[in-house]
């Protein structure tokens, strides 16, 4: 066990896991994040805390996890190279675990010309690559980058990102097995809507045995309509809306939100099929109140509770507990 | 510009990459990274590698294992691989115009026999300080630490 998180224990011992995203508040009041975390909260394994995701400005990544930890949940700190250097990075690691928050997803992030601040200067000193080996170091090797020793590592479960529905496609698989390398113990992937493309691309991961290397959570969420699918595919980088998508929200009509609610539903059944994936990683913009429903009708409530399940530990562990720095 | 095709050449500058590291190694004791040999082999590097690769001149080169596309002309100036928001034409997320590096590269470095495989190396991060130096000098100067101490295995 690396950090002994809900969510490390939950994929450990061999549950399909679930994770769900928050809308990080634009407010300095901790109710703005509990509020919304009530919903979500007790249909997951694990909250995750974004970094001014869209490169637009909210709460902290960090402030929002620590609330999180606080009133019970696990959470999932992203953290993005896109607004910090080396130095405020490493610093941050330590701070995350030192709040009772155990799980990280090193993430490059989003350009700054996305957001509100387009003015802003990107920082990328790191990439999520480096990140992620730069936090392994910190966990396993009880130093920092300089070689300046620790006097206690952060308990760290580490994330990284992976988009397996843009090109270069042959290259993506490749890409996960450097994350892996650099120090990822579990890999969230963008939204998925094209289930062929993540067959194909589970496909490599499992040849080359990635799976057993780190736990595949893959992104979901539900559509509010034909308009927004549109919208997030043209607009938010990275996302993949396939026509056959939007075109079945459009054939619904007016009833195009539960049409989406039933894309969502569909789609966490055929992604539990496709050999080793380990979760889902649910991100409903907006729309946070269908998350209980969703997973309900998937059959994934109620959630495990990791002081009592069973259930043997996943195969994997003595393969990632032995690869050391 | 007819020598950026150079480009599509990996492995002609594949060839090139380790015959100027072996034509400097001759002359490694005169190619002191804090002599006046800096002055003449940074505008000479900048004026060739910058008609080529669009070269940075980040003074910490990596380009032979980045499948001889400079990692810094990406806006993220990423060196271990392309960002998730690759347009499904192959172009940049921050500029539409512009094909993703990382598709370049991942696309030449498959053409390189000799080096193509280091795309698949965790590089180390940028050494900032390097900015503006001559990377041959750097590349046969073994006291230029290039590497965070804590990142050696
Ligand atoms: S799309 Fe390619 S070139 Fe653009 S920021 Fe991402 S990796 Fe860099």
């Amino acid at each position: 066990m690396k950090s002994g998180s809900r969510l490390e224990r939950v994929l450990r011992s061999g549950h399909f896991a679930v994770t769900a995203e928050l809308l990080s508040p634009d407010s300095a009041d901790p109710p703005a994040v509990l509020d919304h975390a009530r919903v979500i909260g007790d249909s997951c394994d694990a909250i995750n805390a974004t970094d001014a995701s869209g490169a637009t400005t909210h709460m902290s990544n960090v402030a929002v996890a620590a609330l999180l930890r606080r009133a019970g949940y696990d959470a999932v700190v992203q953290l993005a190279c896109r607004d910090r250097n080396r130095i405020a990075m490493q610093g941050d690691l330590l701070g995350i675990a030192a709040l009772d928050v155990r799980n990280v997803l090193c993430l490059t992030g989003d350009g700054v010309a996305t957001g509100d601040h387009p003015e802003a200067k990107p920082v990328f000193d790191m990439d999520s690559i480096t990140l992620l080996r730069t936090a392994r170091i910190l966990r396993d090797k009880v130093q920092f980058l300089s070689g300046r020793p620790l006097t206690s590592p952060p308990r760290l479960f580490l994330g990284g990102a992976s988009n397996p529905f843009v090109p270069p496609f042959d290259f993506r698989p490749l890409r996960l097995k450097k994350k892996i390398e650099a120090g990822a113990d579990f890999i969230q992937t963008q939204y998925c809507f094209d289930v062929p493309r993540l067959r194909k691309f589970m496909e490599r991961v499992v040849d080359m045995g990635l799976h057993e290397r780190a736990f595949i959570l893959v992104g979901v969420g539900p559509l509010r309509s034909a308009r927004v699918a549109y919208w997030m595919r043209e607009n938010i980088p990275g996302v993949v809306v396939p026509d056959s998508v939007i075109r079945r929200l459009l054939g619904a009509g007016k009833r195009s939100r539960t049409e989406g609610k039933r894309i969502c539903i569909e789609l966490i059944q055929q992604i539990e099929e496709i050999p080793g994936i380990s979760g889902v990683h649910v991100m409903a913009y907006r729309q946070e109140h269908l998350v209980p429903e969703i997973l309900d009708e998937a059959g994934l409530l109620p959630r495990p509770n990791p002081v009592t399940f069973k259930g043997s530990p996943a195969p994997s562990v003595d393969i990632v507990d032995s690869r050391q720095c | 510009m007819a020598l950026r095709r150079l480009q599509d050449r990996p492995r002609i500058l594949e060839i090139a990459y380790v015959a100027t590291l072996a034509a400097l190694r001759l002359f490694r004791n005169r190619l002191n990274p804090e002599g006046v040999v800096q002055k003449v082999f940074v505008p000479g590097e900048r004026v060739t590698k910058g008609l080529i690769f669009d070269c940075k001149m980040c003074g910490d080169c990596v380009l032979h294992n980045t499948g001889m596309t400079c990692p810094m002309t990406c806006p993220k100036n990423l060196r271990n691989g392309p960002c998730g928001g690759v347009r499904l034409n192959g172009n940049c997320e921050i500029v539409p115009d512009m094909q993703c590096v990382w598709v370049a590269a991942w696309e030449r470095s498959q053409k390189m026999p000799r080096f193509g495989s280091g795309i698949h190396e965790v590089l180390a991060p940028t050494d900032r300080r390097l900015e503006n130096t001559s990377s041959w000098i750097n590349d046969i100067s073994p006291d230029v630490t290039k590497r965070p101490i804590g990142w050696a295995e």
